[in-house]
């Protein structure tokens, strides 16, 4: 019963309702932009605005193509930012999720390490630079309304059928469907399998990595691995070397100290006496 | 023994308590107006040079702690005990340090004590942070050994004694976890760390390294404590030293070209972009160089050979952890990002606390070795009866 929003990258007209709505409903503060020479302010998701349209220029056969997609946090099925927390202060819920400081005990958990920006694959979640104590912010998938069985903020506001909310499965099959009736689709959802996969699904007609969804990184394919599978894969050892390193260790210092008796610590070390050091440094 | 505390005061010292107080300042208003209004990091580049610098590379600088506990304590190679105190001490102050940068660096710092009780152990941080707390302590109750001698509380001593076994084989197994994990945080940055530095086995690298280092790191303070105490440098000890480090060396060197062929991006080191460039320096001057300078006895025998090639160790760790922090996340993280001149004077700060702290430390407690009668007399004539050789 995991919820998804399918984004149709062909459909949206850049007309930024979503960011608008998204504002409202969340009550962010607005921010004073400056003039940038593009469709694109702010530009990236920050701790006030926890969607954005970015805008992209597509050259395919001669053709340019003007493309604008909606970002927000990709609420992943194993998040990276969950795991790479250390005070509980991200969580995944049944509903599919993903949102910081989740319950009335887990309010005030994060020291605000920002290990979670280190981590997200996607670059979501933000800081409050300019608190004296900063929480981290993004995207909670409007978690209060989707409890209530409302639609999140952004997609009511959609005027294009950009965006759909429903449950992933039948989102994802619907994906499929679109991309197999028509033939300017590219052959993916992105979401489907990326770092785990994610509720957020794409579906567009420019290739991804031309509009900001990295398919590829340093040349090789992104990882189908949840993140935190990858570092579980490290962790899990910490319990066994933590005691069969100390083992090894009691054991070779026992073997070798035969010899330990010959000396006694204290006596082979002096305090560096202060008058010998007259051209100190 | 001195009967009374002493620190003498030398206007470099002044300098230093100078820097010290300007970034208790600095660092009282980052507490005031928070992380943005002092420092340059932003949402692109969360860690910048206190976790980078003070924080990474402090911890694996303090690396000759454990090292050096492994070889004088467990393998019992008693001819390295007149380094194994100062190695201690360094290390504790260089763990002291990176706590202090924790806290400065972390946003909620009013929280800091929330990890202790909220478990999140399915995250690489909750090993660091518990690892570096515990093995912190561990450090203080080792240091507290020695503490009494000079303070003499004869019951707490002998308690201390009696725990110093367990101490040192936590001493040294909670590092090498944490140092480990400490490069451990950065798996989760695949597809955004260039492939030269992210790998699977980055804890064996950055475990390996820091003990590799541990050597280079203590004939480094060896000599400058001996130029500074006008004392004669434990040169043969530091050369025979090399020997673990220069295998350790060539064992990391092998590892990193399996890996790098083994995920298939061996020839990203060639392509002639920035971090490639970044990457052969590495390899080449700090990994190769040393090696070959320690593997020729004309070089690792003499005091300037011995201290350039750990020099070059020493800063090569650092360059190491600054390209995993910095170079190969450049690309993927876009924006820039320098410190500001606020993180800089913090960071010279606490390096200066570390320099007095040490200062401090090796005047008014027995850490370095005794000198021979030699120098003793050549120096000040304090009667030191039992100044036996311990290094032959």
């Amino acid at each position: 019963m995991s919820k998804g929003v399918l984004v149709d990258v062909s459909r949206c007209i850049g007309c930024r309702s979503c960011m608008v709505a998204c504002k409202t409903w969340n009550d962010l503060p607005a921010g004073k932009s400056e003039f940038t020479n593009n469709w694109d302010a702010p530009g990236k998701v920050d701790a006030d605005n926890w969607t954005v349209v970015n805008y992209h220029i597509v050259e395919q056969d001669e053709q340019i193509k003007w493309r604008f997609v909606k970002r927000q946090c990709m609420h992943c099925d194993e998040p990276a930012c969950e795991a790479a927390c250390f005070t509980h202060s991200f969580v995944k819920t049944q509903e599919g999720a993903v949102i910081y400081k989740p319950t009335e005990l887990n309010q005030d958990y994060c020291v605000g390490c920002r290990y979670c920006m280190i981590a997200c694959p996607f670059g979501v979640p933000s800081f409050q630079w300019d608190k004296a104590l900063p929480f981290v912010q993004k995207c909670r998938f409007c978690y209060d309304r989707m409890k209530e069985g409302m639609k999140p903020a952004c997609v009511t506001a959609c005027p294009t059928g950009t965006l759909k909310y429903g449950e992933r499965d039948a989102l994802l099959k619907e994906a499929w469907q679109r991309i197999n009736s028509n033939p300017n689709y590219i052959k993916r959802v992105y979401g489907e399998k990326e770092y785990g996969g994610t509720s957020w699904l794409y579906i567009s007609d420019v290739p991804f990595d031309e509009i900001g969804l990295k398919t590829k990184a340093y040349g090789q394919d992104v990882s189908e691995r949840s993140i935190p599978s990858l570092t579980w894969d490290v962790l899990k050892w910490t319990p066994y070397i933590f005691v069969g390193w100390g083992a090894i260790l009691t054991a070779l210092n026992f073997y070798t100290k035969r010899r330990a008796e010959a000396h006694h610590d204290g006596e082979i070390y002096e305090a560096v006496n202060t008058i010998e050091e007259k051209k100190d440094e | 023994m001195q009967k009374t505390w002493s620190f003498k005061l030398t206007p470099f010292r002044y300098v230093l308590i100078g820097l010290a107080g300007i970034a208790v300042v600095v660092a009282l208003a980052r507490f005031i107006f928070g992380l943005g209004a002092v420092t340059n990091l932003s949402d692109e580049w969360p860690w910048g040079l206190w976790i980078g610098f003070d924080l990474l590379c402090g911890i694996a600088l303090a690396g000759g702690g454990f090292s050096t506990a492994f070889i004088v304590h467990v393998l019992h190679k008693e001819k390295y005990l007149p380094i194994a105190r100062a190695a201690l001490l360094t290390s504790l102050i260089g763990y002291i340090i990176a706590l202090v940068s924790l806290l400065l660096d972390i946003g909620r710092w009013t929280n800091c004590w929330r990890p202790f009780f909220y478990w999140g152990f399915h995250s690489v941080l909750f090993e660091v942070f518990w690892c570096i707390s515990l093995y912190t302590t561990v450090q203080v109750l080792e240091f507290g050994d020695i503490f009494f001698e000079r303070v003499k509380i004869a019951p707490l001593k002998k308690i201390l004694s009696k725990a110093m076994l367990p101490l040192t084989i936590l001493g040294i197994v909670l590092p090498t976890l944490h140092q480990s994990s400490l490069g451990s945080l950065y798996i989760v940055t695949i597809d955004r760390l260039n492939p030269l530095w992210w790998s699977m086995i980055i804890p064996f690298f950055f475990v390996w390294s820091a003990f590799f280092l541990g050597p280079a790191m203590v004939t480094i303070e060896g000599t400058l404590a001996a130029r500074a105490y006008n004392r004669k440098p434990e040169t043969h000890i530091f050369a025979s030293l090399t020997k673990v480090t220069m295998w350790m060396l060539i064992v990391y060197f092998i590892v990193k070209i399996i890996d790098l062929s083994y995920r298939g991006v061996y020839s990203m080191a060639f392509n002639g972009s920035f971090e490639s460039n970044m990457f052969l320096v590495e390899m080449i001057v700090f990994i190769l160089a040393p090696i070959f300078m320690y593997a020729i006895p004309a070089i690792r025998k003499t005091q300037w050979g011995v201290v350039t090639a750990s020099a070059l160790v020493v800063i090569g760790v650092v360059f190491n952890r600054m390209n995993v922090v910095f170079t190969g996340m450049a690309q993927s993280a876009g924006g820039h990002y320098f410190p500001s001149i606020w993180e800089w004077l913090i960071t010279l700060g606490m390096w200066s606390v570390l320099a007095l702290a040490y200062l401090f430390v090796v005047e008014n407690f027995p850490i370095l070795v005794k000198e021979d009668h030699e120098q003793e007399s050549l120096s000040s004539g304090e009667s030191v009866t039992t100044g036996r050789s311990v290094e032959a």
